[in-house]
């Protein structure tokens, strides 16, 4: 394998790191929502999105992909595949980290509610300056578990025919005929990518787990 | 005092100057002693004092680094056959019972006998009824050990080690975990198994218990026998201060 | 938008799709049983005396969770006949989902193993049972009662990441999906239907565990 083949895999790289960043910045902000109407007093809000969590994550992610891809065709949006992957992957991430973030608001004591309430702070507020601070702690070593998840499932961006990292691999196998080399070299630069990530989730639960005792 | 292992026919157990240490830190000094076939020992002395992990290094619970100590002319090396030889003969009872959680009181009564033992079912079965019968529980066979008492599991736990069918008994604080109503029960049946003629080592505080059942009372400190005698001498007349320190405390509370 | 639906495919491929449902489902529990095999002697390496042992199971966990199982499914495509192992995609899904569920079973079961007291261990030991019978016969079931919940939804994921298994054209569910596509391009129609199945799929599979988990967990703790 040459220096242009291995050039071509980086290219590949930067776009599963750009699917990566925009399904996780997305995510969280969709997330945080979903979250929020999980955790409220308004039952239809409550409803929805436990139906909403539970359908995506009963269902592989490879098939959320293909929905969305061919469903926004569908309805006449002309979009780059990266947009339309994008889009399924804030859409999944949304999920799992709506699911992660209710976990952990309900984990912080409800004296801390009451608290707040006893304080007279309206619910903004409540939730911006006491719940969510403490919430957001408990879940890091969860969301940044998602977070490696989430950068391996946007591999699947290369069966929708995507050109990020894997399918850079995939194509780059065919070319040369070394598809232990090049797979060996795909799955390394993930590796580089998710550990760190792992270890420092690691870390925290462990510190976490410290300043609990 | 030495003590060989071949010098009385009927010695069950020789520790000959056995040391022991976790890291660096001295646990048991230079242990000697020697306890014959049916003879009962009660261990005692203040926590930290190495007595239960004295009784644990006889069935290599925990290993010693120092010194010789042999079961039933066994010598306990490190190596694995004759560590099986003395577990299959040494009954171990906890301060936590530790019966296991999944299984019911007949199953764990029956699953070292089928399993070390290689006994079948049917006679596993019939040793562990006999024996629950013998400790006064065999209505509760079927039931799980969260559904018995401390004191129903503490005999369940006696049954289970009996049913190797052990040349001695150990007791590693019997009675501590156990809410003061439920004493009784298991220290009668204690006081049976010892009637029976078993050899029997126990760390136990139950002074009442070693003044009835003890030939001999052990007291340790810091690592180290500091004396023992029958149980008579030992209460009315303890030789060294630490012993009268401790009797004090534990008598007058 | 002057598209308009069409499931006559869909339905025309149903006795397919059904039988791909089957497919996901063997390759599912297949995967599962070889990842708890894999998880168990995974754990007992990775617990051992042996430092090497250790090294290497931290090693093999640690390499899977780090990458993609797609990437892991392809290289081991490629490996195994490499290796003197020609086996048909679907074996071969099999093996690799193993290997994927076995490493994050390993984390889990020892997760587990870890949750048990030491006296449980030492009254087993004192009883005369071997290293192994302990294991096998007291560590094992309250341990695995610890950590079902966390083996459920692990498993409930490698149920899902089959479908990733149609990338070596494995029999299941999805690359069935994907050939009823390329024959009729309602691709909407096709992958929103067999969207649903999976659903129930999973659903399945939680039920399944649950039941499962009230049978075999049933004796009470405190």
């Amino acid at each position: 394998m040459g220096k242009d083949e291995f050039v071509f895999l980086l290219v590949g790289l930067k776009w599963t790191v750009v699917l990566s960043a925009v399904g996780f910045v997305c995510g969280c902000l969709g997330g945080l929502a979903v979250a929020l109407a999980r955790t409220s007093d308004i039952k239809v809000l409550n409803k929805a999105t436990a139906a909403y969590i539970g359908v995506f994550q009963g269902t592989p992610l490879l098939m959320q992909l293909f929905v969305v891809y061919y469903g926004l065709a569908l309805v006449g949006f002309k979009i780059d595949a990266w947009i339309a992957v994008a889009i399924g992957l804030t859409l999944h991430a949304s999920a799992y980290l709506g699911e992660i973030w209710r976990g952990s608001i309900e984990a912080v004591p409800r004296g801390q509610t009451e608290a707040a309430k006893a304080l007279s702070l309206k619910y903004a507020s409540r939730m911006r300056d006491v719940i969510l601070p403490q919430a957001l702690r408990i879940s890091l070593p969860a969301t940044i578990g998602f977070l490696v998840q989430l950068i391996k499932g946007t591999s699947l961006a290369s069966i929708v025919g995507f050109t990020e990292l894997t399918r850079a691999g995939n194509m780059i196998s065919n070319q040369i005929f070394q598809p232990l080399t090049v797979f060996a070299i795909v799955g390394l630069l993930y590796f580089l990518m998710c550990c760190p990530l792992t270890i420092f989730g690691a870390h925290l639960e462990r510190r976490f787990a410290a300043s609990t005792r | 005092m030495t003590y060989s292992s071949d010098a009385q026919a009927d010695t069950m157990i020789t520790l000959d100057h056995v040391e022991k240490w976790y890291g660096a830190f001295k646990a048991l000094h230079d242990i000697s002693m020697s306890v014959r076939q049916g003879e009962k020992i009660v261990l005692c002395g203040p926590s930290g004092s190495g007595k239960s992990t004295l009784i644990r290094c006889i069935n290599y619970l925990e290993p010693h680094q120092k010194g010789e100590i042999r079961v039933d002319g066994i010598l306990l090396g490190h190596q694995a056959k004759a560590i099986d030889a003395i577990r299959r003969e040494v009954g171990m009872v906890f301060q936590q019972f530790n019966l296991f959680p999944h299984l019911t009181v007949l199953e764990n009564c029956m699953l070292a006998p089928m399993r070390a033992l290689g006994l079948s079912k049917a006679a596993a079965e019939d040793r562990a009824r006999g024996l629950l019968e013998r400790v006064k529980i065999a209505e509760q066979a079927a039931k799980y050990p969260a559904q018995l008492s401390g004191g129903q599991q503490q005999r369940v736990a006696i049954a289970r080690a009996l049913c190797m069918q052990p040349k001695v008994m150990l007791f590693d604080e019997p009675t501590s975990a156990l809410d003061p109503e439920m004493v009784k029960e298991v220290l009668d049946t204690m006081i049976g198994l010892a009637e029976d003629g078993m050899t029997m080592i126990c760390v136990t505080h139950e002074m009442g218990f070693a003044r009835q059942v003890a030939d001999r009372v052990i007291f340790m400190a810091e690592g180290a026998i500091v004396e023992q005698a029958p149980p008579a001498e030992f209460f009315s007349n303890p030789r060294h201060e630490r012993t009268r320190k401790f009797l004090g405390e534990i008598l007058n509370h | 938008m002057n598209y308009q639906l069409d499931f006559t495919p869909v339905i025309d491929g149903l006795p397919n799709l059904l039988l791909g449902c089957l497919g996901t489902f063997l390759l599912a529990v297949c995967g599962m049983l070889l990842a708890i095999v894999i998880g168990i002697g995974g754990v007992i390496l990775r617990t051992s005396k042996i430092k090497a042992a250790r090294w290497a199971m931290i090693g093999f966990v640690e390499l899977i969770r780090n990458t993609p199982f797609l990437v892991q499914i392809f290289f081991l495509y490629f490996a195994l006949p490499l290796a003197g192992l020609r086996l048909d995609p679907t074996p071969t899904a099999i093996i690799a989902l193993g290997i994927n569920g076995g490493a994050y079973a390993i984390e889990i079961i020892r997760g587990g193993v870890q949750s048990i007291s030491k006296g449980q261990i030492e009254a087993g030991l004192a009883l005369g049972l071997h290293r192994a019978q302990v294991f096998r016969f007291i560590v094992l079931k309250p341990a695995l009662r610890a950590i079902f919940p966390s083996l459920t939804s692990q498993f409930v994921l490698l149920t899902l990441s089959t479908s990733i298994a149609s990338a070596i054209s494995a029999y299941e569910l999805t690359s069935v999906s994907q050939r009823i596509e390329s024959e009729s391009f309602r691709s909407f129609e096709v992958y929103f239907t067999v969207t649903a199945f999976y659903l129930v799929i999973s659903w399945l599979m939680m039920r399944l565990f649950g039941l499962f988990s009230s049978r075999y967990f049933a004796y009470p703790v405190k």
